[in-house]
């Protein structure tokens, strides 16, 4: 093979590579996991917050249209920030939500609630964190969009007008 | 008498030999499931919550009676494939297997053939 051949074909690789890294390094950071996207519900059971007689199972929400499931809790500060979004989710789109209360004191749980407001139909305690690893949660907030029994949607982190816009589009 | 001790020492050891065996399984568990949260720990090493409450459902599911190939499946059926630290072979992953073993390849075509040379040379 002659020197020039060898130099073209190096030069090409160069070139290859670093557009390879360049689109790499370009493409979107924020990783947002699709593992459970598609797939139905996990079963799961829990407290009951607003009624102790009463446990939170998958059932219960299984015949609803569409749901939007939220992991907070009132240590949880982003989880303040998101509060309002959640709020504006309830009164003003009128969507189902499900509050899932992780790893709380029940007392500052409900002071978070009359403090903020309550946008939740109904609130189930995880108080071992088991139901979050059931739904393949990474820590809180985290919003889950469920339609016809089938999570449709995932959001890592708090809520943000974009989330909002892009939940009440699933409707 | 001594029957008596003898049995009861059998068992005993018998029951620590069971146990160990359970802590070195949940442990070989811990050392290959990641700490997502983290960087670049496994379970094991980590104390943060999400490794702390991941510990406690591998106990409860080795309690249960489940092998770790069905603990591995559902929380790779959780959290993907990321969740294990050494991923099985599939598509998505295959350049990552396929490119180190090509490069060692590559270097060692280069080699023989700056050896020959050399050698052709001398």
């Amino acid at each position: 093979m002659s020197h020039k051949i060898r130099i073209i074909i190096l030069s090409i690789l160069l070139i290859l590579i670093f557009l390879f890294f360049y689109k790499v390094l370009l493409s979107e950071k924020t990783y947002q996991p699709r593992s459970m996207i598609g797939k139905s519900v996990p079963e799961f059971s829990m407290e009951n917050f607003k009624d102790i007689n009463r446990r939170i199972t998958n059932q219960d929400f299984s015949t609803k249209e569409i749901v939007v499931l939220n992991f907070w809790a009132s240590w949880c500060v982003p989880c303040r920030i998101e509060h309002p979004m959640l709020n504006e989710l309830k009164k003003k789109y009128k969507l189902f939500l499900v509050g899932i209360n992780y790893k709380d004191n029940a007392s500052n749980a409900k002071k978070f609630l009359n403090e903020l407001g309550d946008p939740f139909d109904a609130i189930g305690s995880d108080s071992k964190g088991e139901v979050a690893i059931h739904f393949g949660a990474y820590g809180i907030p985290e919003t889950y969009v469920i339609k016809k029994n089938k999570i449709v949607f995932r959001h890592i982190g708090p809520l943000n007008q974009d989330v909002v816009k892009a939940i009440v589009a699933l409707k | 008498m001594i029957k008596k001790v003898l049995f009861i020492l059998f068992f005993s050891l018998l029951a620590t030999k069971f146990s160990f065996g359970n802590d070195e399984l949940k442990n070989k568990i811990y050392k290959n499931l990641r700490c997502i949260v983290c960087q670049g720990q496994n379970v094991y090493e980590s104390n943060s919550d999400f490794a702390v409450d991941l510990k406690k459902l591998v106990e409860k599911k080795l309690s249960n009676g489940e092998t770790e190939q069905q603990i591995y499946d559902y929380l790779t059926s959780r959290y993907g494939e990321w969740i294990v630290m050494t991923p099985k072979l599939n598509a998505s992953n295959a350049m990552l297997w396929v490119i180190p073993v090509g490069i060692f390849l590559i270097g060692l075509i280069i080699i023989s053939k700056i050896i020959r040379k050399s050698k052709i040379n001398s």
